[in-house]
């Protein structure tokens, strides 16, 4: 069994905990307007992985991993999309001792039941483009439904949850958004955190390599002020 | 006063320390920030730094000539000072120091347009033999040719090779008075002389002594008796910068380090604190001023000296923290005040501020120094773990990376020889690509035309590297045979036990490249390029291969296996005056000239593109992340192989190594606790970004004090030539989006 790779990242420190080797998986459904890493969208063939030579390429880091409370993060791309894989390579890492995060918009296959493979999951970083079914739609070109099988499937698993939720001002920085998607979140159980990326646009070249528009160019970088703003503001709500 | 111990019976500063040091487990919170006159004193000397910046040296005193009492008193501010002492009488002024070399001597002067004046008449005259003078009648027409060429580079024939600490410690605990004393009982002792090397050791003996007479009188004109042990805190850091202090007016090595002196000193300030008679306000303005005192420095160089070490360094390397041989901390408030000094007076290259890291350091201590990190970049942090079971547990760090059992063991600074370019030389015969210089005979011309056979191409390589080591060797011996001759230090050898161990000190550049190269003659397809001189021009590489920095055995052990290679070629060769050879991977910011004197490389590098820095993998080569390129580093063997040091840069925005400082703290303890757990041995931290250092190179006003380490030092951004500051920004940044 192998699986299609983008890249791989040995210092992730914005990935769960500690320093973590972070997999990017290639191949994502969602067309995200933000999206940094376009060229992960393709499912075209990059570089194919075993079961086997993923784990030479992430054991040596142990050591990193234990001086820091790391692990390894299945990332892309979205990694739901090759399940089958990561659920074998999530056992494996769990065989070694090794914490296993999983970066996802939580949008898998029709009808595909996740339960198995979070059975080897602590964390799912779980990035909610959007509350509403419209409003999801407008960010990313696609529909939710497969959501709400995920979080059903989460809930019955013991993975601790970090929501992330990527902010874009004039679209998604009011006040407003921010309590209807805090109230969207509370039907997930094991949430430790709710995390609000500032959306940035140092991704151009990558849009321009591939001849793809980026579809908010115009929009500004959003200020570290907003974020702490509407921080704040998550922390207030009941 | 002290507790006793073996360093009442014998000369012993180790012993002082283990039996009286005061283990500080705690945070920085006692820190005190500088007083009013630290701030007036600094403020005194950044006037006169602005003034050296814009004319690139401040003064030279012209009317004496290098010596460890022939100057008069020089003073910032007589009467605000705590600790006393200049070079010469006034701040910033450059000594001359002819007996490296007159002629380098002149050319600075001629640099600088200053009239040469007569008390260097006797050098020019040929009346007296220089350091250099010596060299050049012994070298060869091949060291001479490989030295032309780029082979060998930065060897120390014209200028003082430094990489020698005195024990300056020995001064404040047993008073200059005794140690002539027990000098003067070794002196008697040797009268053996059909051994040939006691007749050099006896005048050796007889130069230590007039020198620490010397450094008695030196200290008397600045009023400071230094003759019997020190009683406080203030006399011992004085009495210790009093040791130091001669030997940067004896001489002028471009590593003239410090030592390990903040735990020794800190024995004194607990002493005085306890007993109620100094505040740690106090206590940090001491420091404060020694410091000052350090960040104040300087030697006489030529131009072509500032562009193999560029920014003026002089690698006044103090080493902080480390364990004892039985695991216990030597971490103690000291520690924590002189890394202090880089809040209390700005950030600086100097002095080379090194923690010798082990996982078990205090915690306090490990979060303070990696704070300072993020915001100064001005640490760099060596492995104990690896050093103790080698070196002891009061070593020091010379210049960079090299270690030394303090006052036991000097160094035979050797520079480094140019890994890259004896590659060339195999496909070319011996010959150097760009200035077709015929450095070696015995080499046959590796000549194919079609794809190169990694096994053919090593077997003829290692017979080049094995040439090299002879030619290394030689030279090395010629050039430290001639400055024990010409330019003995005997200032700091007098704070060294009569019986020394010495290290020859040999070094490489390039190591990324001949990895990569090597990589890519076994894994991918090259082809060589011949000019019509059938000199090598240029590679054609077909397929991909495995670059070094991406923690893939494949081309990592090659790295391992050619630096093996290499120091058992030097073993095989007698050293002088009985000294062990070693290795060091450190290029300084020679990495840019080595890379401008050599061709295109096997790699893809193209000729004249700077060598990375140090052990470092090239630039943007890394392609799995930082973790993987140290990783790759750490494969490089100190033990036994590299005992000279292995340098390593690390380069990261602050955003991308935490979100904010509590986060960048935790991580980069943890980086520098995972890479030093795989026995690595040294890594420079700078936390900046690469638009701090562009707006830098366009407006240096902006940022008189921004700091940045390469490769084994810290150095003032502003000080590189644009060619180094260049180098620096295309670095590879490990940046996250």
């Amino acid at each position: 069994m192998k699986a299609n790779i983008h890249s791989i990242e040995t210092m992730g420190l914005f990935d769960g905990p500690g320093i973590r080797t972070v997999i990017f998986f290639q191949g994502c459904s969602l067309r995200c307007k933000y999206c940094h890493n376009p060229d992960t969208w393709t499912t075209k063939q990059n570089v194919l992985h075993s079961i086997e030579s993923l784990m030479a390429l992430v054991m040596p880091y142990k050591n990193y991993y234990e001086a820091s409370g790391g692990g390894v993060t299945l990332s892309g791309g979205e990694p739901l999309l090759q399940s089958d894989f990561i659920t074998e390579f999530a056992k494996a890492l769990k065989k070694e001792g090794i914490h296993v995060a999983l970066d996802t918009s939580g949008i898998g296959m029709n009808n595909k039941n996740y339960e198995t493979l979070l059975n080897f999951v602590d964390l799912v970083l779980l990035d909610i483009k959007h509350y509403s079914k419209k409003g999801f739609h407008d960010m990313t070109g696609r529909d939710n439904s497969n959501l709400y099988s995920f979080i059903k499937d989460l809930n019955n698993s013991d993975a601790k949850v970090w929501v992330r939720n990527v902010i874009v001002e004039t679209i998604n920085d009011s006040e407003e958004y921010i309590e209807k998607f805090k109230k969207f979140t509370d039907q997930i159980k094991n949430i430790d955190k709710i995390e609000l990326l500032p959306f940035h646009k140092m991704c151009n070249s990558k849009y321009d390599a591939l001849d793809y528009s980026f579809p908010l160019s115009n929009y500004n970088e959003t200020s570290q002020e907003k974020i702490e703003f509407l921080e704040e503001k998550l922390k207030n709500i009941i | 006063m002290f507790n006793r111990g073996r360093w009442n019976e014998e000369i012993n500063v180790s012993d002082f320390i283990k039996n009286n040091y005061t283990e500080y487990l705690g945070t920085d919170e006692f820190l005190e920030g500088p007083t009013d006159r630290t701030k007036a004193l600094w403020e005194k000397c950044e006037e006169l730094l602005k003034i050296e910046l814009a004319q690139g040296i401040y003064k030279v005193d012209l009317d004496n000539i290098a010596g460890i009492n022939n100057f008069s008193p020089g003073y910032i501010d007589k009467d605000n000072e705590l600790i006393f002492g200049l070079q010469s009488d006034e701040p910033l002024k450059r000594i001359i120091n002819p007996f490296g070399g007159i002629r380098m001597v002149l050319n600075s002067l001629d640099q600088y347009d200053l009239e040469v004046p007569a008390t260097l008449t006797p050098f020019t005259d040929g009346l007296v033999k220089t350091h250099n003078d010596g060299v050049f009648s012994a070298y060869t027409e091949q060291i001479k040719n490989a030295r032309r060429c780029g082979l060998l580079t930065g060897l120390p024939d014209a200028y003082g090779r430094g990489r020698v600490i005195g024990d300056y410690r020995r001064i404040p605990l047993y008073g200059i008075d005794f140690l002539i004393e027990e000098k003067k009982k070794d002196y008697k002792e040797i009268s053996d002389f059909t051994v040939e090397k006691n007749i050099l050791l006896k005048e050796n003996l007889k130069l230590q002594i007039k020198a620490l007479e010397e450094i008695k009188q030196m200290a008397a004109s600045y009023n400071i008796d230094i003759s019997k042990p020190a009683e406080n805190a203030l006399e011992a850091t004085q009495y210790v910068y009093m040791g130091y202090l001669a030997g940067v007016k004896e001489n002028n090595g471009a590593a003239m380090s410090l030592g390990r002196v903040s735990t020794f000193l800190d024995i004194y300030f607990e002493k005085d604190i306890n007993e109620n008679n100094l505040t740690e306000k106090e206590a940090q303005e001491i420091i404060d001023d020694f410091v000052i005192k350090l960040r104040l420095v300087r030697h006489l160089r030529t131009e072509e000296y500032n562009e193999l070490f560029a920014g003026d360094p002089t690698w006044v390397t103090e080493s902080i923290g480390g364990l004892t041989s039985d695991g216990s901390s030597l971490v103690t408030k000291t520690s924590f005040r002189f890394l202090n000094s880089l809040n209390n007076l700005g950030s600086a290259p100097e002095p080379n501020l090194t923690v010798l890291w082990s996982n078990d350091l205090p915690k306090g201590f490990k979060e303070f120094v990696t704070k300072l990190s993020i915001e100064t970049g001005a640490i760099q942090y060596e492995n104990d773990d690896i050093m103790r079971p080698v070196y002891g547990d009061d070593y020091s760090i010379a210049c960079c990376v090299s270690p030394m059992a303090t006052g036991k063991e000097s160094q035979y600074f050797g520079a480094r020889c140019n890994l890259p370019k004896a590659l060339l030389m195999t496909f070319n015969g011996g010959v150097d690509e760009i200035k077709n210089i015929k450095v070696f005979d015995q080499i046959n011309e590796l000549r194919t035309d079609g794809f190169l056979d990694y096994n053919e191409v090593m077997i003829q390589f290692k017979k080049v590297l094995s040439e090299v080591a002879k030619l290394y060797s030689n030279t090395m011996n010629i050039i430290h045979y001639m400055h024990d001759k010409y330019a003995y230090e005997a200032g700091q050898m007098a704070l060294h036990d009569t019986e020394i161990k010495r290290n020859m000190a040999f070094g490489v550049a390039g190591l990324s490249v001949i990895a990569d190269s090597l990589s890519a003659i076994k894994y991918a397809k090259v082809k060589t390029v011949r000019d019509k001189e059938g000199i090598t021009e240029d590679f054609i590489i077909e397929g991909d291969f495995p670059k070094f920095g991406n923690n893939d055995d494949r081309v990592d052990n090659i790295a391992v296996e050619v630096l093996e290679y290499f120091i058992n070629e030097l073993r095989k060769h007698k050293s002088y005056n009985g000294s062990k050879p070693t290795l060091s991977v450190l290029t300084i910011t020679s990495n840019v000239v080595y890379g401008k004197k050599t061709g295109t490389t096997p790699d893809g590098r193209k000729k004249g593109e700077a060598f990375a820095p140090g052990a470092n993998p090239m630039h943007g080569r890394d392609q799995m992340g930082a973790i993987a390129s140290l990783k790759s580093v750490s494969k490089i063997p100190f033990k036994g192989v590299c005992e000279d040091g292995i340098s390593n840069t690390f380069t990261i925005t602050p955003n991308s190594l935490g979100k904010d400082e509590n986060s960048r703290v935790t991580n980069l303890v943890s980086i520098l606790d995972g890479y030093f757990i795989d026995n690595a041995h040294h890594l420079n931290v700078n936390v900046l970004d690469r638009e701090t250092l562009k707006d830098a190179q366009k407006n240096p006003h902006k940022y008189p004090n921004l700091t940045i380490r390469v490769s084994g030092y810290a150095v003032n951004f502003n000080r590189l030539n644009k060619e180094q500051q260049d180098d620096v920004i295309n670095r590879t940044f490990h940046e996250r989006f």
